[in-house]
């Protein structure tokens, strides 16, 4: 067993500000509401709920195969054939994905605003439905569009449509 | 013939008491701890001198965030979090549960499983803390 996996890693403060945003309200309950909105937009099932805490927790199964992935295992595949081996690569090749994501509001410091923070990632089964990965997801724009789309969400349930 | 039957039984009441002293020690294993129940609860446990039970639990939830786990669950009234992370292909899995203790403190406990590993090492329960203490060293400075 590793040691030293309870201490925060380099830079995460830099991942705790992609992770984050703040918006003008005091209302968590509402924000909080959007937020099941907005991942329920994109697809999400919520798992779990705290309105006391603010939290929402969701999970949501995707596709995960990835055309150039296949493409090389099967290459690899017909050249290991040719050399008399049978690698099987394309075994080995992502199938599908469950994406979990946990969002949580707390209020700003000065109390008048909310923080909402974003964490997600996923588990990866390949062909011969192994669990081939399991990760953290750390692309600042799957980010960007969920916040896109709470900003949206935010304004709508304000406007009452 | 008799005789036969008789050895036959013995080894039939033979591997029977091996397969049923089988199953006890895989449901056993579950309930082993390496350190002793008074060590591990001084290992997983801090007080903290505040009674407000919301804002610890929201900085308890933060730090873990900052430790890239993702919240599961959480509930105030029990006071209970839990959450997983993925380190490399491994699942850590911590729950941690906050109580009062007397009318003046906060009890922090924390418990970790790396894949189906108990965490006992106190370094990294003290890791977690101080990471803890910081966040709510932050919160009260107003330093974000």
């Amino acid at each position: 067993m590793p040691t030293g996996f309870l201490k925060p890693s380099e830079g995460y403060l830099e991942k705790r500000s992609m992770q984050s945003r703040q918006y003008d309200t005091t209302n968590e309950q509402q924000i909080l509401s959007a937020v099941a909105g907005v991942l329920q937009d994109l697809g999400f099932t919520l798992d779990d709920s705290e309105t006391e805490l603010g939290l929402v927790s969701a999970s949501k199964k995707a596709d995960a195969t990835h055309g150039g992935q296949i493409a090389g295992a099967i290459m690899l595949d017909i050249l290991g054939a040719i050399g008399g081996a049978s690698p099987n690569a394309t075994a080995q090749c992502d199938k599908h994905q469950i994406v979990k994501a946990s969002v949580i509001t707390k209020p700003g410091l000065d109390g008048k605003k909310t923080i909402v923070r974003l964490t997600l990632q996923r588990i990866v089964w390949n062909m011969n439905n192994q669990v081939s990965r399991v990760e953290t997801i750390n692309d600042p724009q799957i980010y960007q569009k969920f916040f896109d789309g709470l900003s949206k969400s935010i304004f709508l349930e304000a406007q009452q449509i | 013939m008799r005789k036969f039957n008789k050895y036959c039984f013995i080894l039939a009441l033979l591997i029977l008491v091996a397969g049923l002293a089988g199953c006890a020690t895989t449901a056993n294993k579950a309930f082993v701890t390496e350190e002793s129940q008074v060590q591990l609860r001084s290992i997983q446990t801090r007080a903290f001198d505040t009674t407000d039970k919301k804002k610890m639990m929201q900085n308890v939830i933060s730090t873990m965030q900052d430790l890239d786990f993702v919240i599961d669950k959480a509930d105030l009234i029990l006071g209970s979090v839990t959450g997983n992370k993925y380190l490399g292909n491994a699942v850590i899995t911590m729950s941690v549960t906050v109580r009062p203790r007397g009318e003046k403190q906060l009890l922090v406990r924390a418990n970790a499983q790396y894949g189906i590993t108990s965490v006992e090492d106190p370094a990294t329960y003290q890791d977690f803390f101080t990471a803890l203490e910081k966040s709510i060293f932050l919160t009260a400075q107003q330093v974000d």
